[in-house]
């Protein structure tokens, strides 16, 4: 079972893409916050994430997800999620998180 | 003192023997020795005092350089002293600490605890299993005078300690709405200011919050941001997803919640679940939301409190099956 999470960060002048691959649950989500957070301090940056090779998310990396939201707000940053797979888009529409969150996943993973 | 007398000679005899024929047995017993010190809390100055102690009566005529340099030797290892004596403390505090914590969560595990209610026209069962020490999960019944039962399913994000305080609070605050706001709808949005003024923004909630009229009949319910429920229809005999929408408690102070209603007629039912149903792996497989809806129909047939029983039992009979999440299965039935 791969219980690991990768953490790709690419820096643009304005925004950054990170790109993850693996399942973010309580052992992992840290790391998603450590690489995160400090991207959503940035005045006016976009930070997109691509989750197209996340396989599973709990509900600790929603809190991570929120947590970047509160800063970006706090920041003037924007946040977007790119190409969730469906299991983990579902877990953003039941939560209500979908409407607060910037979601594109029209080029969405297999699954 | 005279134990400890006792084995500084034992520890003389050792290293004479160790000095002498070098074996292993002799470095075995000095490990004992050093294990059985620290049970006795001996310190390691003491032990290397113990050493110089037993070369100067094996070698009366150490040089007398070396014999000074005991004495720096015996400073040196002071400090050591002072770390094991503060880690010993923190061992025992440790101890205290872990003590304290079982007593609070039993603690909290009385003053959330629910008793399924016997109300006229329905039957009641539920499941709650934890999938560590402290149970995130949470579900109460609320009965009035009216008949009217309220029952709340909901699942703490961010576990251990403050998630069971967090718990608490949400309770008692909901034992302090007046009864003219036990709607769903406002239960969930009053809820929602408090866990968000009150609680980490990193630890949010999600709960379902239904209230059964057993006068009209109806099934009212609103959500913030749980996982959905389902209804069975006894009429077509079909089971159905309960449409709901509304956000997480605590991210946002105005979320709204909208509320919905369902006519209950004999022999429908209501299943409340929590994530950890739905999140339930066997082996590398997640267990799909359609499989756990089989599960359960399967049960169906019988009493509500058996029926979330063998449901549970079910998935735990399941080869690699392992509980990533609290377990939480609610069953409502409208009786003829």
């Amino acid at each position: 079972m791969n219980i690991n999470l990768e953490v790709e960060v690419v820096n643009q002048e304005s925004s950054a893409l990170v790109s993850l691959t693996g399942e973010i649950d309580a052992y992992t989500a840290p790391k998603l916050k450590d690489a995160l957070l400090p991207l959503t301090k940035r005045e006016g940056y976009l930070v997109e994430v691509n989750l197209d090779k996340v396989t599973y998310m709990d509900s600790t990396g929603l809190g991570v997800f929120v947590g970047a939201l509160k800063s970006t707000k706090e920041h003037n940053s924007q946040l977007k999620l790119v190409q969730l797979q469906d299991r983990v888009l579902r877990l953003f529409e039941i939560t209500g998180l979908d409407s607060i969150i910037t979601i594109d996943s029209t080029v969405r993973g297999g699954n | 003192m005279d134990t400890l007398k006792l084995d500084l000679e034992n520890y003389r005899e050792l290293l004479k023997q160790y000095i002498e024929t070098q074996d292993e047995s002799s470095l075995y017993q000095v490990e004992q020795f050093s294990k059985m010190s620290m049970q006795q809390k001996i310190s390691p100055e003491e032990i290397v005092n113990a050493h110089i102690h037993a070369l100067r009566k094996l070698y009366p005529e150490l040089p007398a350089e070396v014999n000074t340099s005991f004495d720096f030797l015996l400073e040196s290892m002071i400090s050591y002293g002072l770390a094991y004596q503060e880690f010993q403390a923190l061992r025992e505090k440790q101890l205290e600490l872990k003590s304290e914590i079982s007593v609070a969560a039993s603690m909290q595990q009385t003053l959330l605890s629910t008793v399924r209610p016997q109300v006229k026209g329905l039957d009641i069962g539920a499941v709650s299993v934890p999938a560590n020490q402290m149970n995130g999960d949470y579900y109460h019944f609320v009965t009035d005078k009216n008949e009217t039962l309220g029952i709340a399913i909901a699942d703490v994000i961010g576990k251990g300690i403050p998630a069971a305080l967090a718990m608490s609070m949400i309770k008692y605050s909901m034992d302090s709405f007046p009864e003219s706001q036990r709607n769903p709808s406002s239960i969930l949005g009053n809820l929602n200011r408090v866990v968000e003024r009150n609680v980490d923004p990193s630890m949010f909630v999600t709960m379902f919050y239904g209230l059964y009229n057993p006068s009209r009949e109806v099934f009212e319910y609103s959500s913030a941001g749980h996982e959905p429920g389902f209804y069975y229809n006894a009429s077509i005999d079909k089971f159905e997803e309960i449409k709901t929408k509304g956000l997480l408690l605590g991210v946002t102070n105005d979320a709204t919640y909208d509320q919905f209603e369902i006519k209950i007629n004999n022999n429908d039912m209501i299943i409340l679940l929590t994530d950890g149903v739905t999140e339930c792996r066997i082996g590398d497989r997640f267990i799909e939301r359609e499989e756990v809806l089989s599960v359960i129909k399967q049960y169906t047939h019988l009493p509500a409190q058996e029926a979330v029983e063998q449901v549970y039992k079910h998935f735990e009979r399941l080869q690699d099956f392992q509980l990533r999440d609290d377990f939480t299965l609610i069953i409502i039935r409208k009786e003829v």
